[in-house]
């Protein structure tokens, strides 16, 4: 672990060096004011970090912002700087393609939706659910029904935040059952092992919760953990606590 | 995987750094777009066009996921289905839909290849990505061994 510490610290150190010398010989790449070195060029496409291309999983991340700035009020925090920007100006499309700029916006799409805090900022459950919007269920077959199962599968979950709920009926609005069944989950309650780190790593729900359905922030915990815990429900003491000979 | 081994720290820095410094040319900005919005890059920059850009909330306005994911056979992986031209024109993937029948047609390439050059695939605004720290590992759980007395490392 010490070994790719350093390594990561030398990878990183090294190319602040190369960029800090890239910056001065492109003058048209103007440093940022306060000489900090433009990380967020990085985070543009942060998958393709050369380590996670080349590196094994434990360093699947590096992250330059923690080198400079450390004493900036938000080291890690990053906010957007606006959202639903249009498509010429949101920096994935290119504005010098004229077609860019027929693109349609997100903003005056989603006006009207019913609003959320996180992902498209709308609650997409509720948009079909007051037929908001049409989605067919057929390409060529506008007016063909989805096949929706109306079953809950509570999942209990040992640590104290509410146990989950996985609902069919809103999947099944949007999904058939071969989306899931059996590559992601078998189909039998409790046959599958599911972690909050494998899904924040993309697997089980995360397959899609986190790339297009509603993301994993501190605003939507409750959407999946929604069935709270008994009362009287503590949660287990972990046994340092127990054997602790300092008590 | 690039052709990099792995160990060659000055190989993997300058491979980095090169990166950085390419992306600070072509990108003047942090990318802001829509989440769930896909870069496919597996061909297009090499063939000199720009890459290709889904983006997943104008299309789900208009079809459920499962006219795509299960019916058109798309995998849950951006980049991972190898679209090309030859598919597109086959009536494969979006060709499917843009072959002037369900929505408009091929010809209009600058609406699909959008994507600012040398952008490489991927997903837009992933939580993955937004991670500040990698994803915890649990200390118990199938990959993990039973917990020592005292941590290692
Ligand atoms: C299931 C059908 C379907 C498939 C598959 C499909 N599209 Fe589309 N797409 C549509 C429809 C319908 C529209 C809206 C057409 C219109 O506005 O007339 C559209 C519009 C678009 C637009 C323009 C959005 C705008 O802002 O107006 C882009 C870009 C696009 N599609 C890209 C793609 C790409 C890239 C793929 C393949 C990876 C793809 N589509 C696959 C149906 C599809
Ligand atoms: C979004 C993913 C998803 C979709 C789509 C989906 N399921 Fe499931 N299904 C699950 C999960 C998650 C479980 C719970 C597995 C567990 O507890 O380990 C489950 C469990 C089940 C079970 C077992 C229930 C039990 O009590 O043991 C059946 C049967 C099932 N699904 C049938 C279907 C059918 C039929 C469809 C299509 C109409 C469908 N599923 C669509 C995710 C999905
Ligand atoms: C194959 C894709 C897929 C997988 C896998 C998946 N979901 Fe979803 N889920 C969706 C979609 C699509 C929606 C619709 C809302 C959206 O897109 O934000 C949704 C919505 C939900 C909702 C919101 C319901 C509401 O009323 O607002 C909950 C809760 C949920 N999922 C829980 C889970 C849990 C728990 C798992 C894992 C056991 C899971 N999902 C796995 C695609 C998926
Ligand atoms: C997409 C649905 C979903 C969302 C969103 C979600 N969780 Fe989970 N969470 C799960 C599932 C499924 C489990 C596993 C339950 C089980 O043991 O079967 C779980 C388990 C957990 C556990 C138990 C430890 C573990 O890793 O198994 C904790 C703690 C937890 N979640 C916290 C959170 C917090 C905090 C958030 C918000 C940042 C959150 N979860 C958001 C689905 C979700
Ligand atoms: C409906 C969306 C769409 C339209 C319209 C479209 N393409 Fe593509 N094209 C794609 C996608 C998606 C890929 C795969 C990108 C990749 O992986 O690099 C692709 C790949 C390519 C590639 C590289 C792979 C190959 O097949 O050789 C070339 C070259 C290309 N397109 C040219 C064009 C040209 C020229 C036009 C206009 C006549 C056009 N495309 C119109 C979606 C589209
Ligand atoms: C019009 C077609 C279309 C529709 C509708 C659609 N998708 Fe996709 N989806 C795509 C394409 C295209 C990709 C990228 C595949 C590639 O790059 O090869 C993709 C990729 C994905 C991925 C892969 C993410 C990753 O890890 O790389 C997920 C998850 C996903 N879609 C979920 C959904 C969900 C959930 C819905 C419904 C709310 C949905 N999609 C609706 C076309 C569609």
């Amino acid at each position: 672990m010490n070994l790719h510490k350093k390594t990561l610290f030398m990878v990183g150190a090294f190319s602040l060096f190369l960029v800090g010398s890239a910056c001065s010989a492109q003058p048209q790449v103007a440093p940022r004011p306060d000489g900090s070195v433009p990380v967020k060029d990085l985070s543009y496409a942060p998958e393709y970090k050369p380590v996670d291309e080349m590196a094994q999983s434990d360093v699947q991340v590096i992250h330059i912002a923690q080198v400079d700035d450390i004493n900036s009020f938000n080291r890690n925090l990053k906010k957007p700087k606006g959202i639903h920007l249009p498509p010429a100006e949101d920096g994935l499309r290119d504005p010098q393609n004229e077609a860019t700029h027929i693109l349609a916006a997100p903003k005056p799409a989603f006006e009207g939706l019913p609003p959320t805090e996180y992902g498209n900022r709308v609650d997409w459950v509720k948009t079909l659910d007051d037929k908001k919007i049409r989605p067919r269920w057929e390409r060529e077959d506008p007016d063909a029904e989805p096949f929706v199962m109306d079953l809950d599968i509570v999942r209990p979950v040992k640590a104290s935040v509410p146990d989950v709920v996985f609902p069919h009926r809103q999947h099944t609005e949007w999904l058939f059952c071969s989306n899931c069944h059996p590559a992601i989950f078998i189909p039998q309650k409790g046959a599958n092992q599911i972690n909050m780190s494998a899904i924040l790593l993309g697997q089980k729900c995360g397959v899609c919760h986190g790339k297009v359905s509603f993301p994993i922030t501190t605003k939507s915990c409750r959407k999946c953990h929604s069935k709270p815990k008994p009362d009287d429900w503590k949660p287990p003491l972990s046994e340092a606590t127990l054997k602790n000979p300092w008590k | 995987m690039l052709p990099i081994m792995k160990g060659r720290i000055t190989w993997r820095a300058l491979a980095l750094g090169v990166v950085a410094w390419a992306a600070m040319l072509v990108a003047p900005a942090p990318a802001q777009a829509e989440y769930g919005d896909v870069v496919i890059n597996n061909y297009a920059d090499a063939a000199g066009m720009r890459p290709a850009v889904f983006s997943h909330w104008f299309h789900r306005i208009r079809f459920r996921c499962k006219v795509c994911h299960a019916d058109l056979g798309f995998q849950f992986k951006a980049g991972g289905n190898k679209i090309t031209m030859a598919k597109i024109i086959d009536g494969k993937f979006c060709g499917a839909c843009h072959n002037g029948e369900i929505a408009w047609s091929v010809e209009n390439c600058g609406m699909c290849h959008s994507g600012v050059p040398g952008t490489p695939t991927h997903f837009h605004g992933s939580t993955v990505q937004t991670l500040v720290a990698p994803p915890y590992q649990p200390l118990t759980g199938s990959a993990a061994p039973a917990p020592a007395a005292a941590p290692k490392k």
